[in-house]
């Protein structure tokens, strides 16, 4: 006897006329975001390109914005020092949120109990909701006062090391004060990445650990750090992000300062997206097109950025 | 019983240390308590076993940094609410500065014309944004087409999109080229920062609905359209809100993009394709910027109204959020 092993029927889908209406307009509609990120990248591109062409890579690494109203003198841009200040106030933010992130979700995920945990992720979801403005009123108004005292405590202390030098005796409004300002509005966004990620440890790994006589802090070490590292990577870019991109948070606190510093503590400093809102009000025709050749920049730099690390929140997060 | 004889003795030797040298500060007060913590366990850990010792440090390193984290939070809510009351008198809500400057009195003048203005270019951000953001969770969770992957990439990449860019984004194609700074040109940007959360949120609460729902429709021989449109979205119609609601509270607070596309006003603009159009963070960051007392004062109240709004909506979204759910 032969037995015929059953063959898998090819299935056709046939979509009705209003089927297919409708799916085209769905996924018009779907593709309008591609299209919005499209044109946002080309027509900065376009607009700024004439800068791009005149500078080439000068505007990227040049030292000196100048705009200038008189005939005779030709403006200069170049917004190097806006763009290593941008990068050395997010990464002094993410130097603070990082670590504070990973202890505040291990503290909800695995110390805090009963109404102070669901107080804790209860205030750490509005944190996320606060907008970017009070962080900035709040940091020139309330935190400055604090952020000026450990800025002169590391300065008289630490003075000898380059990037802790003081030239002033002025310490508000540094990069350093609007990094922690900024890494006070990161928090939130990294802490609940990395909550998410330390949520998924797998139980049986931590009951393992402590059946083999592991304390609370071995079983963390050994199995939550490393299980969440690379979510917690992944969130603290999204966080960088949000940091390189941050116009007003900035722009109040920091004090904009058009030359290259490395002296953190000192009250000067420079942000590519506080430039732009600086110098938009009162730019001539020209200048305005490097604002915005600089707005391309700042817009494929935190796009990089922000794409790696939701490739890595995606592929972490994944159940 | 020990942990309050602890806690007893870290309070009193922090209040010697703070009151016999130079600490000050909530700030010196928290370093204190932190080192005599450390220093109790160190004294402690020497009954203790290996294990408990490393415990007890990791535990108290980790509280005394999660703390830290969330320090700033509760400072900027109780700093606004404690500053912020101050001005929040009826005419704050009731008048504008179209005859009052920033210097007067705080019971003359308010910010009633930024709220109307806020207000309006919400409700048209969310009018273009929501139905563009229903129609990616719709493509994401019931056609699945080849696409699939790519709408999700370009929504999560575009929530990435700096504020400022957006503006500058829209000040090029449409500020520039029209009447300049609108309330229209201000609820494109903000349409723009509001779309990856409203398309994200309605994705995730179109997953809630079960396929059976779905497989019962089209067994009844309905088609997909009508399937989506008479089953799965008025099964999450409050969902759906939801997510316009986090859009909203996503950037009712955004000042960088009204600066270059919206502009200021002191009095409520009614047409919103023609002249500059006030709004309530424009107006915080005008009065912080003058940065006199009374106008310093203003900011402080419309960051209230500001920070309130936000928590209004948020925990609506929730309330709407969690009907779903069951």
């Amino acid at each position: 006897m032969n037995i015929v092993a059953p063959i898998k029927r090819e299935m056709h889908v046939v979509h009705s006329r209003g089927d297919k209406v409708f799916r085209g307009i769905v996924t018009a509609g779907a593709l309008t975001s591609l299209v919005i990120l499209g044109l946002i990248g080309s027509f900065l591109f376009a607009r700024g390109a004439q800068v791009f062409s005149q500078y080439g890579l000068k505007f990227i690494t040049g030292t000196n914005w100048s705009s200038s109203m008189e005939e005779g003198i030709p403006s200069e841009f170049g917004m190097g020092p806006m763009l290593v200040g941008t990068i050395v106030v997010s990464v002094i933010a993410l130097l603070f949120a990082v670590p504070m992130s990973i202890a505040g979700a291990l503290y909800i995920e695995f110390y805090a109990t009963g109404r102070v945990r669901k107080i804790m992720s209860g205030l750490l979801d509005l944190a996320a909701a606060i907008p970017s403005l009070i962080f900035g009123l709040w940091g020139i108004q309330i935190f400055t006062n604090f952020g000026q005292r450990w800025a002169s405590f590391l300065g008289n202390r630490l003075g000898f090391v380059p990037i802790f030098n003081t030239i002033s005796d002025n310490y508000g409004r540094s990069p350093f004060v609007a990094g922690c300002v900024l890494a006070a509005m990161v928090v939130p966004i990294t802490t609940s990445v990395a909550r998410e990620v330390y949520s998924r440890t797998p139980r049986e790994l931590i009951d393992t650990c402590y059946a083999l006589g592991g304390s609370k802090w071995g079983a963390i070490k050994t199995v939550v750090l490393p299980f969440g590292k690379s979510g917690v990577v992944g969130g603290a870019m999204l966080g960088l992000g949000r940091a390189l991109g941050e116009t007003v948070a900035v722009y109040l606190v920091l004090n904009l300062n058009f030359r290259y510093t490395f002296r953190i503590l000192e009250s000067e400093g420079g942000n590519v997206a506080s430039l732009i809102a600086t110098r938009f009000g009162e730019s001539s025709s020209e200048e305005l097109t490097a604002l915005v050749a600089a707005g391309f920049v700042l817009f494929l730099l935190t796009l990089s950025v922000n794409m790696v690390a939701s490739a890595i929140v995606a592929k972490t997060t994944r159940s | 019983m020990r942990s309050a004889v602890s806690i007893g003795a870290v309070g009193v030797l922090s209040l010697v240390i703070v009151l016999f040298t130079g600490f000050a500060g909530v700030d010196g007060w928290a370093v204190t308590v932190f080192l005599v913590s450390v220093l109790l366990i160190i004294v402690r850990g020497r009954k203790m076993s290996v294990k408990e010792r490393g415990n007890a440090k990791v535990q108290l390193f980790i509280t005394a940094a999660a703390l830290l984290a969330f320090a700033p939070w509760i400072s900027i809510f109780g700093s606004v609410l404690v500053k912020g009351i101050v001005g929040l008198k009826l005419n704050f809500v009731t008048s504008d500065m179209r005859t009052t400057v920033p210097d007067d009195e705080l019971n003359l003048g308010g910010a009633l014309h930024a709220m109307l203005g806020s207000l309006l270019m919400v409700v048209m951000a969310t009018a273009i944004t929501l139905p563009l953001g229903i129609l990616s969770g719709v493509y994401l969770t019931e056609i699945k087409g080849r696409f699939t992957f790519l709408v999700r990439f370009v929504i999560q990449s575009m929530s990435g999109v700096p504020s400022i860019v957006a503006g500058l984004f829209v000040f090029t194609t449409y500020v520039s080229a029209t009447h300049g700074p609108t309330a229209f040109g201000g609820s494109l940007a903000l349409g723009i920062l509001m779309l990856p959360t409203v398309a994200r949120t309605s994705e995730e609460v179109l997953k809630l609905v079960p396929d059976d729902l779905r497989s019962a429709s089209l067994a009844l021989g309905a088609r997909q359209w009508r399937t989506t449109l008479m089953v799965v979205l008025p099964t999450v119609r409050s969902g759906l809100i939801t997510a316009a609601i986090l859009g909203v509270a996503r950037v009712i607070g955004e000042t960088a993009p009204l600066l270059l596309t919206a502009g200021s006003n002191t009095a409520f603009w009614f047409n919103p394709l023609k002249g500059p159009i006030a709004s309530l963070p424009i107006y915080v960051f005008g009065m912080l910027q003058i940065g006199t007392e009374y106008a310093v004062n203003r900011a402080w109240t419309g960051a209230l109204v500001l920070m309130l709004t936000v928590f209004a909506l948020f925990f609506t979204a929730r309330k709407l959020g969690g009907k779903d759910k069951r």
